[in-house]
Parts: C-alpha cells; structure tokens; sequence
C-alpha cells in the first residue's frame, strides 16, 4: 500500500496539499497530518467526497477555515482533469464533452450562435437545478468561453473572469425566474432560488477556472494566487461586498462569543473578600472543620466609553463594523456613546437600540454619513475642535475614549493640542488604525504625530478588533 | 474493538436507531472509531451534536456517560474527589487505639474515592461512549485536565496511582463555539461542524419523529424554517424547534401552513422579539 502510494506520487500530492494548508493560514501539525493518512488507509480513496471529509475532520480544524480547505481540496484532488475526461470519481456522470470544445468556431456568428445555444442550456440547468449537469457546464464554459490562449508567459491561459463576463450568467436570472414561475413556485421564492443557483454556478466556474490553472501550471502557484483568507483575517479595506455581508453576519457570533468569554475570565477571578459566616456554618457539615470556603462576589468595575469615528469614505467599513461589535458589547461597558465625523462631528448613539437589527443600523449609519461632513474632506484637526466645543460632557475622568480613522488627515492643521487636552481629561485613551503598520506615516498619514499622544493599534481585520476590545474590557 | 465497519454501515446503523446522518457525519463517525480519536462536534445550537453521541452509544450497544461542562467545573467534579466526609467520619470512629499509619493506609483507598465521569468512563470493562457535553463552556483549566485524559486514556491519582482504560471509550465532545478550544485540544481531535440540515434530511427527520404529519404541510413548514435561518436572526430556529412546531400545528389541527397560521404560531420557532419583527417584515405576513 505504501509503496503504491509513493509511486503513485499520491504521497507527493498530499505533502504539497498540507503545505498548501500551512501556507494558507491552517496550522496543521504532524500528528494530525498522520492522522489523516491514518483515516484514508482505513477508507480508502474510492470515493472523492469521502476523501474530502476523512481530510477536511483531520486537517481543518475550524468552520471559518472551510471554504478555504475546500478551495484548496478542489485544486490539489481535481474531479477532473482536462475538459472532462471523468477521472473514475464517483461525483462524475462519466461523460465527457461531446467534443465540441475543441472545434474552434470560425466566424463570429458561429460563435455568436454558439454561445446563444449554451446560454440556453446553461439556463435549462439552472432552471432544473441539476448540480451534476452545472457542474459539467462550468468545465465546459470555462473551457470554450475563458481560454484565453497565446498570452505572454507568466499570464494563466484561462479566466473565469472572461467566461463569465461572455456568458453573463446574472443576466440569465430572469429567465430561470421565469421557468419556475412556469412550475408553480411563488414569485419571491423563485427570485431567492435563482439567485442563490447563480451565484453557486458563479463559484463553481471559478473553481473550474483555478483547477485548469493548477493543472497547467501546478497547484502551489494557485494557493498562492487564488484563495482568498477566512472572512475573520479579512482586512477591512480590501473586503468586497459580499465578504461585508459575510462580515456583517459574523459580527454578532464573534461579540457574543467574546461577551462569554469575558464573563468567564470575570468570574475566574470573581473570588472576592472572605464571607466568614457562610463559611463557618458550612464547616457545621464536616465536624468543624472549614473544607470548603465561600467568598463575597466582588464589585465588577465597568468602562464609560465614548468612539469617535471617521467615516470617509476610505475607512467607512472599518468604523461601522466597530461601531457595530462595540454596541453588540453592550452589556460589558456601563455607558456608550457614538460620534462620526469627517470634518464635523455628529453624534449617532441613537442608532443603536437594544435589539436593532445589524442590516438596518448599517443603512442607517450610511445616511447619517451626510451629517458629518460640511466640506467633504477628512479633516482630523478640525472635527477634534468641534467635538470639544459641542460635546464637552461627553468626557469624564471614568471614560475611556476610542477614536477610530486611518489619521489621513489632507495636509491639514492636526491641531494636535486640543487631542492632547482630550486625551488628558480621561481615564485611557486608545486609537485604532485600519492600515498596517508599515504604511503609518507615508503620504498624509499623520499616524505618527497622533501616535504620540494616543496609543495606536493597528486593528485590519475582525480577529484583531476582537482581541482588541477583549483586552480593553477584560 | 471495532465501532462501525466503514462509513456506510456507521450511517445505516445510525439511522436504525433513528439518528440521520449526512455523508460528512457517517464518515466521521466512523473515522473516530477507527482511529480511536475524540470526535469534536462543532455547530449551533440544538443540531443534533449531543443526540449524536446518545445514537452511537444505542447503536453500538454501548453505555453513555455524560460529563455536562459547565463555568467553573473542576478536577473534583470531573474526574475524581475523595469523600473528606466519609474520611472524618473514619478518623473519629477509628479512636486512638489505631496508629496513623494504618489509618492514612485506610482512608485513601478504593471505598473512600468518588468516581466522577472521566474516570469512570476509563475505569468500564464494558464498551463505552464518553460524552463530554458543551466543552466550552469550561475554564481553560480543564482542558489541561482533558488532555491528560484524551491524549493517554489515563489518569494519575497520587496516593493510588495511575489508572489506564482497559477498553478505549468511544469519545465525543460538543461545543457551541462560544469559545474557540486550544490548539492542543482541537489537535487531538478530530473535527465536525455539524450544521442545519438541507431540507430533504430536515423533512426526513420531521416524518420520523413526529407521528401523523400530513407530508405536504411538513414540506411548508421545513421551506419556512429554511427561510427563517437564511434570516439574519439572533437565534435560528434548531431542529427541535421545527419538530415543535410540526406537533404544535398538529395539536392545533392546522391543515394548512399560510400566512394566518405562520403568524399565530411563530412564537414556537423565534424566541425574541426583534426576530419575531423581523421575521413578520421579512416573510409579509400582514400582523396588527
């Protein structure tokens, strides 16, 4: 068995794979990649699907790190190679192109035609939802519409990108909406539907995309390329649009997960003062002799906080996002309040209801956006002065005072005097910076110079924020 | 011994003993078997995780021993405690007429130790599922205490000495993620998320839990819970709480899952308020 493997250079494949693991951020360690060959000499490599769960309950060993495992599983143990000639997996039908991929179209209505014809079938499938028949029309479309042959060297022949921008599959929604309107299914339902089939096809030929490229040029240069971090390493400036609803979602797990673990560490250090007469009269039950002893709680202290956020456009994300994960702590800081400025500074702490719902106080601070601007442009110096005029209360000496913003300040005046008398009317003071560390201080970055006089944390992604406001209420 | 052949009798007999499992879980299931190694099961709540356990321990024939983590859970309750009580009492009976030295040979043996859950679970001659409930729930402390166990299967007790399982217990551990687990605990483990059902399973286990449901009305409602997950909820609706909901409706005798009947009823599968807004602005039903 073992000797069949190394000569089948499946043994190869699998140290690369758990490399590719490593380098994506999975720590996996010895023990459990010999587990997982363990596990697949005792299953077996009959059936892919199989092989990917013995792996993925060895090697991955958190949710968040899924997709990235899978992305990784698809390249590494392909389902097929080429266009199609079915590799004997069992998640194959067996059949092959009908050889129609090869046959170049030679003039443009051809193609035209072509591409009409596949459409169609594309949407027949979609219509059916036939997760096989998809699956073998995302090799085929990324085969015949995202070759892009004869590019320079260093360039990948094939793109899902192209495939996707000729076959524009989101255009198809419609019709599909249309064929299940046709079986009886009510319109929001078939909108949700077709949407979702869409979108899954959408990942199916960039998978396709990635698995062409990693045949041709090997899979290592793929995982370097291709896959994407974990939602939670995301960094917020580089999020797309659907990773910030991904985001959005994890923010409340990710505070409740948090507000628990503070409640924990709290009580593992609850143990307050001696509660003598509790302790004598449980002693009673043991002849007089104290076993165990009770202890008065202790008085839970709990921080006053006020944020103060920038929300240009370049950070905006950054500070709903902490705005957001802050409130959902509402319970462990003793009072909140919000301000969002620009160049003028607007207080937004009556978005935030108890029980609000996330998406809706997104949108709701996206309007409010407006309110902190007169001018338009980020401007540091100016919105501390006016926060100091219009909100003297809201400082006290029991406050602890967060300012969020990337200190991009347009070359303007930093009045860093008036964030020195801010800073000093409270009890700490911190700022968290969504760039990293590296870029503080190029261009207009004034990072260094507010830096001096608040602590600055660099905090890119949900990980950092987390562990952030764990050791500011902890 | 062996638990489960290969991961297609792992689900076949599962499913005998009324627990449905997907590909993913027989595979897994199985493979903890195989291996020997704790099977750590990850998910939301009320998915099906401790249930898990319970099936594999009819299914195999097997005992259950539940250990429920809970905040401040310690050596004592988990592993073994002397009986300081039954001790005193020992010392006091015993008088001066006997020497220390046979008292303290006394007090410390078998009748005077209380057995908690893990070591009982080493100690059973007996074929054995160890179910370590909610783990991350637990101090970090204890998990120190469960690797100890997990890793060798052995415990050490100063004045008897170490104790090592005869017969390897069957290991499952559940965890709501409200926590992440060390490194070392999760690297001994091997690794589940057990998630909501499709709808295909989530019908399959309405029609075999709840007795006398109409087929087209538990398709209604397994579409309606679906709808109401994709929701951004605080609190999803679990399995249990459709299979609820199915035995409500029959209580009711509602025929028919519309809008009138969602509305009324929607207080069995959302448990707040602001789900509850939610789900009525999301769903349209027209409530006053």
């Amino acid at each position: 068995m073992a000797d069949d493997r190394q000569s089948s250079g499946l043994l190869d494949r699998h140290l690369a794979f758990v490399e590719a693991l490593r380098g994506a951020g999975l720590s996996v360690s010895l023990a459990e990649d010999l587990d997982s060959v363990a596990g697949l000499g005792s299953v077996g490599w009959g059936d892919r699907e199989q092989v990917r769960q013995v792996l993925a309950a060895t090697l991955a060993k958190r949710q968040t790190q899924r997709p990235t495992f899978d992305a990784l599983f698809d390249v590494y143990y392909p389902a097929l190679v080429g266009d199609g000639v079915s590799t004997g997996s069992t998640n194959d039908d067996g059949s092959t192109d009908e050889g129609d991929a090869e046959e170049s179209p030679t003039s443009s209505t051809a193609d035209a035609q072509a591409l009409q014809d596949f459409r169609d079938e594309l949407a027949e499938a979609l219509r059916s939802g036939d997760e096989q028949e998809l699956r073998r029309l995302a090799a085929q479309m990324v085969g015949r519409f995202g070759a892009m042959p004869g590019r320079g060297p260093g360039l990948s022949s094939w793109s899902a990108y192209t495939a996707l921008q000729r076959v524009a599959p989101q255009q198809l929604v419609d019709q599909v909406v249309q064929g299940l309107l046709d079986e009886g299914m009510d319109e929001e339902s078939a909108g949700r539907r077709a949407n979702r089939r869409v979108g899954a096809f959408t990942a199916l030929v960039e998978g396709d995309a990635r698995r062409r490229i990693a045949e041709e040029k090997g899979p290592d240069h793929v995982a370097d390329v291709a896959v994407r971090p974990t939602i939670e390493q995301l960094a917020f400036t580089s999020a797309r649009r659907a990773d910030l609803d991904e985001m959005r979602r994890q923010v409340f797990p990710l505070a409740r997960r948090l507000a628990t673990r503070l409640t924990q560490e709290h009580h593992a250090r609850r143990r307050g003062p001696l509660d003598f007469r509790r302790t004598v009269r449980a002693s009673v039950a043991t002849g007089g002799v104290p076993i165990t002893t009770h202890h008065r709680p202790k008085r839970p202290h709990r921080t006053d906080l006020v944020v103060l956020c920038d929300v240009s456009g370049s950070v905006a994300n950054f500070a709903n996002f902490t705005l957001l994960f802050v409130f959902a702590l509402r319970e462990v800081f003793q009072s909140m309040r919000a301000f969002t400025f620009i160049d003028h500074v607007h207080e937004v702490t009556d978005h935030f209801r108890p029980g609000a719902d996330p998406a809706q106080v997104m949108a709701d601070l996206s309007a409010a956006t407006a309110h902190a601007a007169l001018f338009g442009r980020t401007n540091y110096g100016r919105a501390f002065d006016k926060f100091e005029q219009s909100y003297p209360d809201a400082l006290g000496p029991r406050t602890t005072l967060l300012i969020l913003g990337d200190a991009r300040s347009n070359y303007s005046d930093l009045h860093e005097d008036t964030l020195r008398r801010l800073a000093g009317s409270v009890r700490q003071s911190w700022w968290l910076n969504p760039e990293h560390q590296r870029n503080w201080g190029t261009g207009d970055s004034a990072a260094p110079a507010y830096g001096a006089i608040v602590d600055m944390v660099e905090c890119r992604n949900l990980t950092q924020l987390s562990e952030f406001v764990h050791d500011l209420a902890g | 011994m062996t638990w489960f052949d290969d991961p297609s009798a792992a689900a076949a007999r599962l499913a005998e003993v009324g627990y449905l499992a997907d590909g993913a879980t027989a595979t897994t299931t199985y493979l903890a078997g195989a291996l020997g190694k704790p099977l750590l099961l990850e998910g939301p709540a009320g998915v099906g995780k401790t249930e898990l356990a319970k099936a594999v321990a009819r299914a195999t024939g097997s005992d259950l021993v539940r250990l429920q983590c809970y905040e401040g859970l310690d050596e004592a309750r988990a592993l073994y405690e002397w009986n300081y009580k039954k001790q005193l009492l020992r010392i006091q009976a015993a008088g001066s007429d006997q020497g220390w030295e046979e008292t303290h040979d006394d007090i410390f043996s078998e009748e005077f130790l209380l057995t908690r859950p893990l070591l009982t679970a080493i100690r059973r001659e007996e074929p054995t599922v160890l179910l370590i409930d909610e783990v991350d729930k637990t101090d970090v402390e204890v998990e120190g205490l469960l690797l100890e166990v997990l890793s060798d299967f052995q415990v050490t007790i100063p004045e008897l000495g170490t104790v090592t399982a005869t017969r390897r217990p069957y290991v499952v551990l559940t965890s709501n993620a409200t926590r992440e687990l060390s490194e070392a605990v999760k690297r001994r483990c091997l690794y589940l998320h057990l998630d909501y059902p499709s709808v295909e399973r989530e019908h399959e286990i309405l029609a075999s839990q709840v007795d006398g449901l109409d087929d087209r009305i538990a398709e209604q409602l397994v579409a309606t819970v679906a709808r109401l997950r994709e929701l951004d909820l605080k609190k999803a609706p679990s399995i249990a709480e459709s299979v609820d909901w199915a035995r409500t409706l029959i209580a009711l005798e509602i025929r028919d899952l519309d809008e009138e009947a969602i509305a009324a009823t929607l207080g069995v599968v959302l448990k707040h308020a602001s789900d509850h807004e939610r789900a009525v602005k999301e769903l349209k039903l027209n409530r006053s």
